[in-house]
């Protein structure tokens, strides 16, 4: 079976598809990529399904041999990538063949980037999911990231579509932006606003908030102005999103990223709304982030400006 | 039906909420509009979870807009389709108490002013329900516990608890599905695993579902834990 063979592993890389949908009542986390758009823009122009499963690549990228012809295309955090020791661009079609080798270089910015290879890639398949959790080691490779030497099986690739030529680059969508150590995400009031002293919406807006080194694939610990509530609060368990903005006793919020639980106890106080989410991805410790309001009308125009991008990589 | 509301939460979830308290009359109205959403497969919809009090709805809003899944959710709700029934079965847990299983058992007896085997016997007296899962895969929210051995959680939770391990924070039993930090008192241990994804039905507890814990000796639990072991 056409394969593609780990040479390095990078930092940390998993197999991620669209997520572990449908189970999150049996306490089964979501998953999925951190930064959904990316992860999606390389299926398209690697001339994959949506559904295909694609590599996520945190903050030092892997080398990967191929077995096979195929089509990879690597999107997301900027790195200098080679094929065969030859420079070639993120965002664009690559055309591999036995014994290829694509190495990651220099992280330019960003943190996680994407890579499709036509067919995708065939791990076994958890609860409908191919997504790695590590937290309850499910999906992915024995449910663990990458190592040297590790082998993962390709699908067939879907003939009826034409994948870039090598040379053409897409340009990513207006409202993905790759942060360059700092982002501004948009949000929308959480449904436990009510519960923070009345200025603590304003106090959200009012300063950037660090991302704290404690920070991974389940959420981000943020450092910044505090987010009181009037005393104890007794909250019951409900479901966590992903992007809320939940706040513990210490008044410091965490941001709810792809491998948090199904549920929590905290006081939300906002929700990156969806197409900001994948920017939030691209954060890293040390990175700053600033929240600020917008409405449900704004977040939906910004999701489908992202997926008229999505639309047109796929169809060129 | 009783009263509820929905409430959003970012631009990709809507969340019917019930009475805010823990009570099985209205965690049963939450389940069962949970298993009535499922019911009207609403297109667009990618997730249904109940909770204690609440049903989180997961949705794709590029494929549902929000006026309109707001009024498919109401009327899904209130007028259930026949199809959306709660099934719920009873699951007898044998659990070995105390010892090196259920290091935090003294500690609750004293909190209780009983004896060890009073607090055994006021854990297994009960029929649970399970509210919610959450946490981790398979892990139930049960309840609710006897007060007097409802002991809040501990300060510092700790760093491994083995699978198995059954275990009360306050009004809420639960057993750990895989080993896993905790914060829970731990009182026992069961060779039963809540969640094997390679049974045909990974998941043993579900929402609505009833739990009995037994007591069974050290030998009765290494015989069963062998015999899991081999099948």
């Amino acid at each position: 079976m056409p394969s593609v063979y780990i040479v390095k592993p990078g930092l940390l890389t998993t197999v991620q598809d669209r997520g572990r949908w449908g189970s999150q009542s049996l306490g089964v986390s979501v998953s999925g990529p951190m930064d959904s758009y990316s992860h999606r823009l390389a299926n398209a122009i690697a001339g994959n399904d949506v559904g295909a499963a694609t590599l996520e690549v945190t903050l030092s990228g892997p080398e990967l041999e191929f077995d096979d012809t195929r089509t990879v295309a690597v999107t997301g955090a900027e790195f200098e990538l080679t094929v065969d020791r030859r420079p070639v661009a993120m965002r664009s079609a690559l055309d591999v063949s036995d014994g290829s080798v694509l190495r990651f270089g220099r992280r330019i910015r960003g943190t996680r980037a994407y890579v499709a290879i036509s067919g995708g890639i065939t791990t076994p398949s958890t609860l409908g999911s191919r997504s790695t959790h590590l937290p309850s080691a499910m999906g992915g490779l024995d449910g663990r990231a990458l190592r040297a030497e590790d082998r993962l099986p390709l699908g067939e690739p879907l003939q009826s579509l034409r994948p870039f030529r090598q040379s053409r680059t897409v340009e990513s969508s207006s409202t993905w932006m790759l942060p360059d150590g700092r982002a501004t995400l948009r949000v929308l009031p959480g449904p436990q606003l009510d519960r923070f002293v009345r200025i603590a919406w304003d106090v959200l807006q009012s300063a950037p908030y660090v991302v704290g080194s404690d920070s991974n694939r389940i959420g981000y610990r943020l450092v910044g102005p505090s987010l009181e509530t009037p005393g104890k609060l007794d909250l019951i368990s409900d479901a966590t999103p992903l992007g809320v903005l939940q706040v513990p006793p210490s008044g410091q919020p965490i941001l709810l990223m792809a491998d948090r639980q199904t549920t929590g106890g905290y006081p939300k106080i906002a929700a990156v709304i969806s197409a900001d989410v994948s920017v939030a991805g691209q954060l890293g410790p040390g990175d700053t982030v600033r929240f600020v309001a917008c409405s449900t009308r704004e977040a939906l125009s910004a999701l489908i400006a992202q997926e008229r991008s999505l639309m047109a990589a796929s169809r060129s | 039906m009783s009263t509820f509301q929905i409430v959003p939460v970012g631009d990709a979830t809507m969340v019917v909420e019930f009475e805010e308290r823990i009570d099985p009359a209205v965690n049963a109205r939450a389940i069962a509009a949970a298993e009535a959403l499922r019911a009207a497969a609403i297109a667009g919809v990618r997730d249904v979870v109940p909770t204690y009090r609440s049903v989180a709805v997961y949705y794709d809003p590029l494929l549902t807009d929000y006026e309109r899944l707001v009024w498919r959710l109401k009327d899904a709700i209130t007028a259930p389709a026949p199809a959306a029934r709660v099934e719920h079965v009873r699951i007898r847990v044998p659990v070995c108490y105390g010892e090196d299983f259920g290091p935090d058992l003294p500690e609750i007896a004293k909190f209780a002013r009983a004896s060890e085997a009073e607090v055994i016997e006021l854990h297994t007296s009960r029929t649970y329900r399970v509210f919610m899962l959450g946490f981790m895969p398979g892990f139930a929210y049960m309840g609710l516990v006897d007060s007097r051995i409802a002991v809040p959680r501990r300060e510092t939770p700790r760093v491994r608890v083995p699978a198995g391990s059954v275990c009360v924070a306050g009004v809420q039993t639960s057993v750990h599905p895989v080993e896993a930090p905790s914060g829970w008192h731990l009182i026992g241990r069961t060779p039963v695993r809540p969640f094997d994804p390679s049974r045909r039905d990974p998941f043993l507890m579900k929402p609505a579902d009833e739990v009995e814990f037994f007591a069974i000796d050290r030998d009765e639990f290494d015989r069963l834990d062998r015999a899991q072991a081999s099948s």
